[in-house]
């Protein structure tokens, strides 16, 4: 049946699964300078506010940081399985492997939601006025702060966004063992979200 | 055009990796607590890396991917670590 289908497919359909992979490669060195961008920023201003950054950075809860950061290691090993489980023809595994990675995104997200009320109930919101009472190195760090990790959040969001459509791609067989590419794009994209929080998380949470 | 790689990376070397992530993730906390100076960012940014390419390698398999794919990544690193050595050669002098 699916030698069937492959001919089939090779007949009818020209598919370039390397090119497209390379298309989505292309499109994570876009984000890799958008973010970069921001971590240059980050390195110029902790090297002039080294002291003020250690200080505002006691405000952040590193419990909240670990627990995320170990979420989205969790989701990026369910997202890699998930791909495996398909490819392996275990369509039901993989939707198990696909929807737990959805669970753990929107877990990371319901964190940030009280990390993030936290703050704004003690008046640290952009723009409040304790904020900016503070000293200009402790701004330039919640400013940084709120700036990338909020770009990374509305990523986490899209990153699930994505997923769920891969859900139901596979549940209606558009996406199963002999095409998978859009599976492992949206896995790529994924896994960049990860390694975003990797160096997001030393950097805001582990400072002295 | 039988480019597709055809590799199938096992549940066990996934798990694997996720255990390897974890320890760092628990050793990078626990070396933060600790007052290393102007060394502790040095440490955390290596762990940080040695983590991001675990995740790339393995996870988004460029381990088993054509060379073309780890030749691309490498040049977009490349690419912004000179972003960042020129900002830095420059804004060291500025003062």
């Amino acid at each position: 049946m699916n030698q069937i289908a492959e001919t089939l497919a090779s007949e009818h359909i020209h598919r370039d699964e390397v090119g497209a992979k390379i298309g989505m490669w292309l499109f994570l060195f876009t984000e890799l300078i958008l973010f970069g961008g921001m971590f240059l920023a980050y390195a110029v201003y902790r090297f002039s506010y080294r002291d003020y950054f250690a200080l505002a950075s006691k405000e952040l809860d590193v419990f909240i940081g670990l627990i995320n950061t170990l979420i989205l290691l969790t989701s990026s090993l369910t997202m890699a399985m998930s791909i495996t489980a398909l490819r392996r023809g275990n369509k039901k595994l993989s939707l198990i492997f696909l929807s737990s990675t959805i669970i753990f995104a929107l877990l990371f997200l319901v964190n940030k939601y009280f990390e993030w009320s936290a703050k704004f109930n003690h008046g640290l919101f952009p723009g409040s006025n304790d904020l900016l009472s503070l000293p200009r190195g402790e701004i330039i760090y919640f400013g940084l702060y709120y700036v990338m990790t909020g770009l990374h959040a509305v990523h986490v969001i899209i990153g699930m966004i994505i997923l769920l459509f891969m859900l139901f791609y596979i549940k209606s067989n558009k996406v199963n063992q002999d095409y998978y590419i859009m599976l492992e794009n949206s896995g790529l994209y994924w896994h960049l979200v990860d390694i975003i929080w990797i160096f997001l998380f030393p950097l805001f949470y582990l400072i002295h | 055009m039988e480019h597709k790689n055809n590799h199938i990376v096992g549940y066990g070397t996934y798990i694997f990796v996720w255990l390897t992530l974890v320890t760092l993730t628990a050793l990078t906390v626990t070396v933060a607590s600790f007052d290393l100076g102007g060394f502790s960012i040095v440490v955390a940014l290596i762990i940080a890396s040695v983590k991001a390419l675990l995740v790339m390698l393995i996870f988004m398999h460029l381990k088993f991917d054509d060379k073309i794919f780890r030749i691309f990544v490498a040049v977009a690193f490349l690419t912004l670590m000179i972003f960042i050595v020129l900002t830095f050669s420059d804004y060291s002098f500025i003062r």
